[in-house]
């Protein structure tokens, strides 16, 4: 049975998109509850994933593998472990509550439910899949239902903004193509009789020089994590990748701007943890200095970028944008001493575990934000920043809820983006003192722009803008979807551990290897100079 | 050996072998003449033309498949046949059963979209099968004389296919261009072939490379004049070559025939034609290099085999960025086809470099076929994958033409309300065509992407090769996403004709073709282990 447990997961969604076929195109709300109840029982499965899983085993758990195409060494290759778990359990609740927000749509709605179904398997499958072709497979499944829910459910730029989406992320998908084969061919040697592999956890066990007679030489390491660091880079979005973003989000109708902001932008992370960090630990060590110094870059150029926004939307995409800074400079603060050993290996740990905190803190807290301005869109249809104003008297509850899930975007203690910032800070610290110092700025600035808003949506005497008579106090499914939201932002923000006691074991290991990794590489071009000399 | 002696020897070896080795052919040709006669004495009244094509290809399509189990199990051992004209081997048969099954969906095509009428009909069948049993002679050729019948058989009714559309002045505009362009290229072909067969003594495939060598002895630069005469008759029969696969630069005919032309037509000329003229040039390349195994890498083939993967970089880069501009979707299809065959040539491209590796690069004579096998395995791939796909897209232009009397792109807009089922085909045929998972295009490119990559390792300017048919990947996405955004984000302006293709034997039909790009995604190995098995034997 648990065995079969992830292949569920993944394919729920897919079954449920082709049940969808058999409705009524009319029946509108009998198909919105059934896809609502198919995400949810996604959601259910994903739960028995967490009963389950044994948090001291930094190992996969949970695996599967059946020979796909044996003769190319391809498999449907599956497992969750520490770092997976929680993006998995991240993307199935984020799911069910994008399906609740999904009542606003009306046009098409089968096509909607079947892409928004279908998306969600492919964002289940790159998070479950250990197979580097399965993961690719995936990762480029999910491009045709997104273009098809910004392009047709979208604002009214929907057509660039789906397209800048496809073409950047199908740019990051070549470079992470060649980056694949640059693996596979390279993980094998005819002459010994070692057979190429697409397996991610054996490419990463020869990416850490573990595997005698193959190994990726430090120069391959080094323009393969380059290649994989643009693709996940344009997804994560760091600069100078991001452009899309902002247009993405913008356009897309609210619910998808949940899943793009809480789920998609975590897969560029996720990858780096689970593919350009382990398979190339060489590179990343390599690379690291200058991915700190793109986070520092984004975090600080996303916040003045959000400050200058007046439409609400747009604000919060930017933010996405330095909040996911955060996550780039927490992976990469790998300092290496003089004598070629890691230093202060513990604040890496720590920076690492943030910037996944980080992530799933994001994942809640702007799908939150982008909630709450969906709510108050669809009421007045606009999102002018200078035209809002006085919604606290207007919608006590909806303020009472915004002011939580942004204050949660800003990092107030004791909710979830606190903890993520906070530890990053910490650990970027010990890595470089100057850019540390940016990094904590940039926690200002967020509030800076974060309060500007709420000043200038909630408060004041009165609202001006258009539509002032559709005001309406929240409905229920929204109360619900918010509170949801807030809840967990809360319950991340309190009991950070519920999460750290997920990761914390694989996340060690992950460190642990890739040390080795780096010390290995260095260890074979230290030979390779030793026997040049003689 | 008297005369007589030898008389015997060849109509016995022609009875007891050949003939059985050519039968597909011969049914195709038998089906051909009952067309014929049946319009003579009127039958074709009563059996449509079309029942009659669907038999005989169904018949033959059975022939060709007992002969490939036969020729798995060793029951008919591969070999030459018609006293060395022809090859019998597993890449004949593969691509015998490939046409013959593309042929029996063009034909269910036509009769669903009623392109010949009954009057036409038999006038029709008759040029496609004669078209077919052409390209049939050309996967199996293995003479040089063959090679020229072959290509010729094949192009002489495909003329007379694309200008069908007697009334309409493109279509014989389309045709009356693809006739000077094909007589051209002929004409060069078979200068070249003559040029080859003068020098060399032979017009035999297996027997070219070994008297080349003779011819040459060591001296295999160009600075002997030999060399140099004998790389201009190569060339010129790639010129023949790349006109039947529309390399560029010998691609101008390929739009205006597939706009001129009916859809039908166009989808059976991209994808037919193309699998067997690379079928030939499979062997074409092969008997240059002589046997495997015995071949010295020369850096004569390896500057070849790079100038092919070169070919295949502007061919790809230019049917993609060409493809922008187009407002009619059989151009636009055209364009996509040139493309396609520039991404397939980098697998026979990769071939000849892995295959001529000079000894620096350290391939052993086993990991060199076997690499070399693994790019036409990919080649065979693509071809089936592309089968669909293309006739796929084709089919639907034709579906939607009878409905909405045009092929403009713009006349598109809106129609995935109107007619979801076709729509959404349309999207996969497309998506595949893109090259995005989990559609089955995708693993084509996979493949044949992953010998590219091999082949960089014997010379680094085929790393030039793989990133641009990599990037080219990016370069084609935005025409074949402008043809879904007019259907899918566009609205339908007011008064167009609206259109109902509800699921009839139309939307079946359709669906019958796409389905495989999703469905290959369950049996991915079955079709590799096959091209695997196909591909294997021209390297024994």
């Amino acid at each position: 049975m648990s065995e079969l447990l992830l292949t569920a997961i993944i394919f729920t969604p897919t079954i449920g998109a082709i049940v969808l076929l058999l409705f009524h195109p009319r029946s509108d709300e009998s198909m919105k509850n059934w896809g609502l109840f198919v995400t949810a029982v996604t959601f259910v499965l994903t739960l028995f994933l967490l009963k389950d899983f044994d948090t001291a085993n930094p190992d996969m758990q949970f695996s599967t593998s059946i020979p796909w195409i044996p003769h190319w060494g391809v498999n449907y290759q599956l497992g969750v472990d520490g770092i997976s778990l929680p993006l998995v359990l991240l993307t199935s609740l984020i799911s069910m509550l994008a399906m609740m927000a999904s009542w606003s749509i009306h046009k098409q709605v089968k096509g909607y439910l079947m892409l928004f179904l279908l998306l969600e398997t492919g964002m289940l499958g790159v998070f479950l899949a250990l197979d580097f072709f399965l993961f690719y497979v995936f990762w480029e499944v999910m491009l045709l239902p997104m273009y098809f829910l910004i392009g047709i459910w979208g604002g009214p730029r929907k057509e660039y903004a789906a397209i800048k989406f496809f073409l950047y992320t199908l740019v990051g998908g070549v470079l992470m193509f060649i980056a694949m084969l640059m693996f596979y061919f390279g993980s094998a040697d005819p002459a010994q009789g070692i057979p190429a592999t697409f397996d991610l956890l054996r490419l990463a066990e020869i990416g850490q020089g573990l595997v005698p007679g193959v190994a990726f030489s430090p120069t391959m390491q080094s323009i393969a994590f380059v290649l994989l660091f643009i693709g996940f880079a344009i997804k994560l979005p760091s600069l100078p990748f991001h452009t899309w973003l902002p247009d993405a989000h913008v356009e897309a109708p609210t619910p998808i701007s949940m899943i793009l902001a809480g789920v998609l932008l975590k897969m560029g992370g996720y990858g780096i943890l689970r593919i350009a960090f382990p398979l190339c630990p060489y590179g990343a060590q390599w690379g690291a200095y200058a991915l700190v110094v793109i986070g520092v870059v984004s975090i600080l150029y996303g916040a003045f970028a959000a400050m200058a926004q007046t439409d609400f939307k747009r604000l919060v995409a930017y933010s996405s944008v330095s909040h996911m800074g955060y996550v780039l400079v927490g992976m990469a603060v790998w300092t290496i001493g003089a004598d070629g050993v890691t230093v202060g290996r513990d604040y890496w740990v720590q920076g690492m575990n943030a910037a996944m905190f980080q992530m799933l803190g994001h994942g809640i807290s702007s799908a939150g934000m982008f909630f709450i301005v969906g709510v108050i869109y669809d009421r007045v249809h606009h999102r002018d920043l200078n035209k809002f104003g006085g919604l606290a008297g207007l919608m006590p509850l909806y303020t009472g809820f915004a002011a939580g899930l942004f204050f949660a975007g800003l990092g107030l203690p004791g909710l979830c983006g606190f903890i993520g910032e906070v530890f990053v800070t910490l650990s970027a610290w010990n890595y470089s003192k100057l850019l540390a110092v940016f990094v904590a700025s940039g926690v200002i600035l967020t509030a800076g722009y974060i309060l500007w808003t709420m000043q200038r949506v909630f408060l004041g005497p009165e609202y001006k803008g258009p539509h002032p008579e559709a005001i309406t106090q929240m409905n229920g499914r929204e109360i619900v979807i918010a509170s949801v939201l807030l809840f967990f932002a809360v319950l991340l923000g309190v009991f950070p551990n519920t999460m750290f006691s997920l990761m914390g074991a694989s996340m060690e290991q992950l460190v642990a290897a890739m040390d080795v990794g780096y010390q290995n590489a260095v260890q074979t071009v230290n030979d390779v100079q030793t026997t040049m000399l003689k | 050996m008297t005369f007589e002696v030898l008389l015997n020897q060849v109509i016995s070896e022609t009875l007891t072998v050949s003939i059985s080795r050519f039968g597909p052919e011969l049914i195709v040709s038998a089906t051909i003449l009952v067309l014929l006669l049946a319009r003579l004495f009127g039958i074709d009244r009563w059996v449509t033309p079309y029942w009659t094509t669907l038999i005989g290809c169904m018949i033959a399509l059975g022939f060709a498949t007992n002969q490939y189990l036969q020729l798995q199990q060793g029951a008919i051992p591969a070999g030459d046949y018609f006293t060395g004209l022809m090859m019998f081997d597993g890449l004949t048969v593969f691509l015998r059963i490939f046409l013959l099954l593309f042929i029996i969906l063009v034909t269910v095509l036509t009769v669903l979209s009623g392109i010949p009428d009954l009057e036409d009909g038999p006038d029709f069948y008759t040029l496609l099968l004669g078209s077919a049993i052409g390209m049939m002679i050309m996967a199996g050729a293995n003479h040089l004389l063959m090679l020229f019948v072959g290509i010729e058989m094949t192009s002489v009714p495909s003329y007379a296919m694309v200008g069908f559309l007697k009334g309409r002045r493109q279509s014989s505009e389309a045709a009356l261009k693809y006739v000077v362009y094909g007589a051209g290229a002929a004409g060069v072909m078979l200068y070249g072939i003559s040029l080859i067969a003068g020098m060399l003594g032979t017009g035999e495939l297996p027997l070219i490379a070994e008297r080349i060598g003779y011819l040459t002895g060591s001296a295999s630069n160009f600075e002997s004049p030999l060399v140099r005469t004998l790389m201009l008759a190569i060339m010129m029969v790639f010129v023949g070559l790349s006109f039947k696969l529309s390399l560029v630069p010998f691609h101008f005919w390929c739009p205006d025939a597939f706009e001129g032309a009916s859809a039908e037509v166009a989808g059976y000329l991209s994808v037919a034609s193309k699998a067997a003229a690379f079928g030939l040039l499979i062997r074409f390349c092969l008997a240059l290099m002589g046997a495997p195994g015995m071949a010295a890498s020369s850096p004569t083939y390896l500057f070849l085999g790079i100038g092919l993967g070169f070919i295949a970089m502007v061919t790809a880069t230019f049917g993609n960025l060409a493809a922008y501009t187009q407002t009619n979707v059989k151009r636009l299809l055209a364009y996509s086809t040139i493309a396609h065959a520039g991404y397939m040539l980098m697998a026979v491209s990769s071939m000849m470099v892995l295959l001529n590796a000079p000894k620096e690069a350290g391939f052993s004579a086993l990991e060199q076929s076997e690499l070399a096998a693994r790019s036409i395995e990919g080649l065979l791939f693509y071809l089936v994958v592309y089968l669909f796909m293309n006739l796929g897209a084709f089919a639907i232009v034709a579906l939607i033409r009878n409905e909405i009397y045009s092929e403009e792109i713009s006349a598109y807009k809106g129609l995935a309300r109107q007619t979801p089922v076709l729509c959404a085909c349309m999207l996969i045929c497309l998506f595949s065509l893109i090259g995005v998972p989990p559609m089955a295009g995708f693993f084509g490119k996979f493949f044949v992407f992953a010998s590219v990559f091999q082949a960089t390792r014997v010379h680094w300017s085929m790393w030039l090769v793989f990133i641009v048919g990599a990037i080219n990947t990016v370069f084609s996405l935005y025409y074949y996403l402008l043809v879904l955004k007019t259907m899918y984000l566009d609205e339908r302006p007011e008064g167009a004709r609206t259109i109902s293709i509800p699921l009839n034997p139309n939307g079946w039909y359709v669906i019958f073709v796409t389905a495989p790009l999703l469905l290959l995604i369950l049996c991915t190995e079955q079709l590799t282990q096959t091209a695997r098995t196909v591909a294997a034997g021209l390297f024994l």
